[in-house]
């Protein structure tokens, strides 16, 4: 079957019952109603607090076949995965689906417990790294494919009851004996809970894993303790190393600069530069880079711009601090400079991966934004963006929020390099979509710009400027003259070797991964 | 083609000759003319390498900018006729000659490329040569070295050149004052190009903004680059600014008229305008152009 980018689509997808294929960006309206929170009675004077995993894994009953839900704030430094599947593993305990709302390379131990069997499955954003590398190369390890979920994506499937969790095990940097739980102090302060948020609301049962329990009342929370069944206080609850960088900078490298100035440029030079706008930029590279310009303009300008949404850096809360925007809307807090801002500034606000992007409620912030700035692994003639594999087939990268600010912003530009290595950045089909060219407005490499013809205003506005301004198909003739054609990469067409289900942020199939086949 | 004595020359980019990567991006940043180097950047175990990296690369690729290769001295160094030999049938605009001293080093650069353009049948003066004066020696020669009819532009190498004096850099640049000078007074007497020396502190934007300023009001068509961030704001400081070009359009507009309307004296503001000043708006308004300034707007807009 094929989808309406024309990706071809198994009839039977192995742990769905039945799947909608990709139609459009907006196409499909549910009429059901979503899920709801299990009742609990709690007794007087309860005690939340346990002695150890092991104990919360007894008194929540976690038994073969269930799903258990992590979530992605201590990024690279995460510590609480680890201590939950080692002492499920030890118990015997097997069948688990892993719900975690991202996946770095510090959870490459899972490839032990997937080859004993006490994980076999994942739901999650993104696969990288060796866990990657060991999925791509070995899609029948576990039983199904892997579902990757935009961040809207997976907020609307556990909102909607596509996506159930059994047991969410929140790391949290502070709470107090009740349950009520922050990430702005803490020895493992990382701002932001937006993603535990959905988590803790919708799971079955909620068990917080902290070092830094409270006996002050915590205020205010993210999660609150009419959420939270358990309390496990642990020495660690991540490597401070890994959750925030120091302050992130912006990069040095002239190329990166390049399309930034440009993606700068066309900001200004559509109109989108203009009193309260709003924006999101990513937090690397170009568009990182992006805030440099901007700020200069605006400044220039005399404007200010009303709110930016996201995972939020120190670039950006710096421009909040100095009065530049109004307020940043923070799903996911980047690094220590954020951090504190998050801790310090009323503007900086706290919002849940749904109010961010879940296209299923009566509005996420993604619907208001002016301009998205994004990175990619690598797009096509059609405008599809890929950033979750290599042009080698490999996972490298995570859906993220991509798909859902591109849906949402008004416009929205992709920075890619046009050659990376000795490969052209633009294909005629990407490896995958992530995102789809409908919901793409213009690509930005370092040699030349290509606006999408359906966005003819765009265009319009654009016209005369002395900007690079080329077709994609012009571009893509431009790496092909300098790196030449490259091979197709092979695929399995078998259904066993599906290594991932790529859901759109509705839910519906918009692509899936395939395992590549060696020469 | 754009005619070589007088095409735009507010920058040229230094691109070390043995980076695939550098040579590989060093079109996308916007410098007028692009210089690969394969003499001082290069360690000797590199060279051969470098020759024929920027020889594939200037037949492979599409450059947007002017492209100029910096051979190594073709008398002082064993490498500099065979650096000739494999870069000139790859065709870049310019040949750089560092170190010059005298013109018959120019002589002897100009007659491998004659031969070079006559075996393809290349029209002469497909490629030129762009000398850069670096020691006293050649300073004192340097009315002569440029008078050559390859020579299209003069370059300052300061480096050398203040070595050879027994000094520093400074952030005046009193130590060169003198050798900018007699290079520019000789680039104009010969009526070709010249171009500053390099500012290598590239985290000192403010100063090196300082120094191409001075450079440009003492007459410079341009300034060597050595990071794609330097390129940005040279052409900013040489791009004329709206006041100017509106001036510059006034006086040539009333000029025009008095020409068709036979007036005599012409004064604009009350300034009496003469010949000179005609000359001078035109360059502005000339650059303007050239920098990407789309003059017919600001002539509206005045």
């Amino acid at each position: 079957m094929k989808n309406s980018l024309g990706r071809e689509i198994p009839e039977h997808i192995p742990g769905y019952k039945e799947f909608r294929l990709y139609e459009g960006p907006f196409k499909y309206m549910p009429e059901h109603p979503g899920a709801a929170k299990k009742i609990k009675v709690a007794k007087p004077r309860d005690n939340k607090v346990l002695a150890s995993i092991d104990e919360a894994i007894e008194k929540t009953g976690l038994h073969d076949g269930q799903t258990i839900s992590f979530h992605h704030h201590l990024r690279n430094g995460d510590y609480v995965m680890k201590m939950v599947v080692e002492r499920l593993a030890a118990k015997g305990i097997k069948d688990i689906t892993i719900a975690s709302s991202s996946i770095s390379s510090c959870h490459d131990f899972l490839i032990d417990y997937i080859k004993d069997g006490t994980v076999t499955a994942l739901e999650t954003s993104g696969l990288r790294g060796e866990l990657g590398k060991f999925l791509v190369k070995n899609p029948q390890a576990v039983k199904k494919p892997t579902i990757i979920r935009s961040h809207g994506g997976r907020a609307r499937a556990i909102e909607a009851g596509e996506l159930h969790i059994d047991v969410a095990f929140m790391a949290a940097p502070t709470c107090d004996r009740r349950g009520n739980a922050t990430g702005r102090i803490g020895k493992s302060a990382f701002g932001s809970m937006g993603y535990a948020m959905i988590d803790s609301a919708y799971a079955d049962q909620v068990v917080l894993v902290t070092d830094n329990l409270s006996e002050e009342p915590i205020y205010p929370y993210s999660i609150p303790q009419t959420d939270v069944d358990y309390i496990v206080p642990v020495e660690a609850i991540g490597d401070p190393a890994g959750i925030a960088s120091g302050a992130i900078r912006i990069t040095k490298s002239p190329t990166q600069l390049l399309m930034a100035k440009y993606a700068a440029e066309i900001m200004e030079q559509t109109g989108c530069l203009k009193q309260d706008f709003s924006m999101q930029m990513g937090s690397g590279g170009a568009s990182l880079a992006v805030a440099m310009f901007i700020r200069e303009k605006m400044q220039a300008k005399g404007i200010t711009g009303s709110f930016g949404v996201g995972g939020i850096t120190g670039i950006f809360s710096d421009m909040v601090k100095d009065g530049l925007f109004k307020a940043a809307y923070d799903t996911q807090t980047f690094d220590t400079t954020a951090v504190k801002s998050f801790t310090e500034n009323p503007n900086h606000l706290e919002i849940s991966a749904s109010f961010y992007a879940n296209p299923w409620n009566n509005g996420p912030i993604v619907n208001y934004l002016d301009t998205v700035i994004l990175s990619a692994t690598e797009v096509d003639l059609d405008f599809n963006v890929n950033v979750i594999t290599d042009s080698n087939g490999m996972c490298i990268g995570a859906s993220g929020g991509h798909s859902d600010t591109a849906a949402g912003a008004a416009m929205t530009i992709v920075v890619v390099p046009l050659i990376r290595g000795r490969l052209p950045m633009i294909r005629n089909h990407v490896q995958n979509v992530i995102t789809p060219g409908e919901t793409v407005d213009v690509i930005i490499t370092d040699r030349g710009i290509a606006v999408n013809p359906l966005r003819k205003d765009l265009l319009e506005k654009l016209e005369g400027s002395n900007l690079p301004l080329m077709t994609i198909q012009e571009l893509q003739q431009m790496a092909y003259d300098m790196v030449g054609k490259p091979e197709e990469v092979k695929m399995s067409q078998d259904d066993k070797d599906i290594v991932a289900v790529i859901e759109y942020r509705d839910g519906s199939i918009i692509d899936v991964i395939r395992k590549p086949l060696d020469d | 083609m754009n005619n070589p004595r007088k095409r735009l020359r507010r920058t040229m980019m230094f691109v070390p000759g043995n980076s695939p990567k550098m040579i590989n991006s060093a079109d996308t940043y916007g410098a007028d003319s692009l210089m690969f180097d394969i003499e001082d950047a290069i360690s000797i175990t590199e060279k051969d390498t470098a020759r024929h990296l920027v020889a594939n690369a200037l037949k492979a690729m599409k450059f947007h900018s002017e492209t100029v290769v910096r051979i190594n001295h073709p008398t002082q160094t064993p490498f500099g006729i065979d650096d000739l030999k494999v870069i000139l049938p790859a065709k870049p605009c310019m040949i750089r000659l560092p170190k010059v001293e005298d013109v018959s080093e120019v002589e002897l650069v100009a007659k491998e490329i004659e031969k070079v353009e006559k075996e393809n049948g290349w029209e002469a003066g497909t490629i030129n040569v762009i000398g850069a004066i670096e020691s006293v020696k050649g300073l004192y020669n340097v009315r002569e070295i440029c008078k050559h009819p390859r020579m299209v532009a003069i370059a300052l190498g300061a480096e050398d050149f203040i070595t050879d004096l027994k000094t520093q850099r400074t952030k005046t640049g009193i130590e060169l004052y003198y050798a900018r000078e007699a290079i520019l007074m000789a680039a104009r007497d010969a009526g070709i190009q010249c171009m500053d020396t390099v500012f290598s502190d590239v985290k000192d934007m403010e100063g090196f903004a300082a120094e191409v300023t001075r450079s440009r009001d003492m007459g410079f068509d341009g300034k060597s680059v050595i990071h794609p961030k330097q390129i940005t704001e040279v052409h900013r400081i040489y791009t004329p600014d709206d006041k100017q070009i509106a001036k510059s359009l006034k006086i040539l507009d009333a000029f025009e008229d008095s020409l068709k309307n036979h007036k005599g004296v012409l004064n604009v503001d009350g300034k009496m305008i003469d010949k000179p000043i005609v000359a001078r708006a035109q360059r502005v308004i000339d650059l303007a152009k050239a920098s990407g300034v789309n003059v017919e707007e600001k002539r509206a807009q005045a």
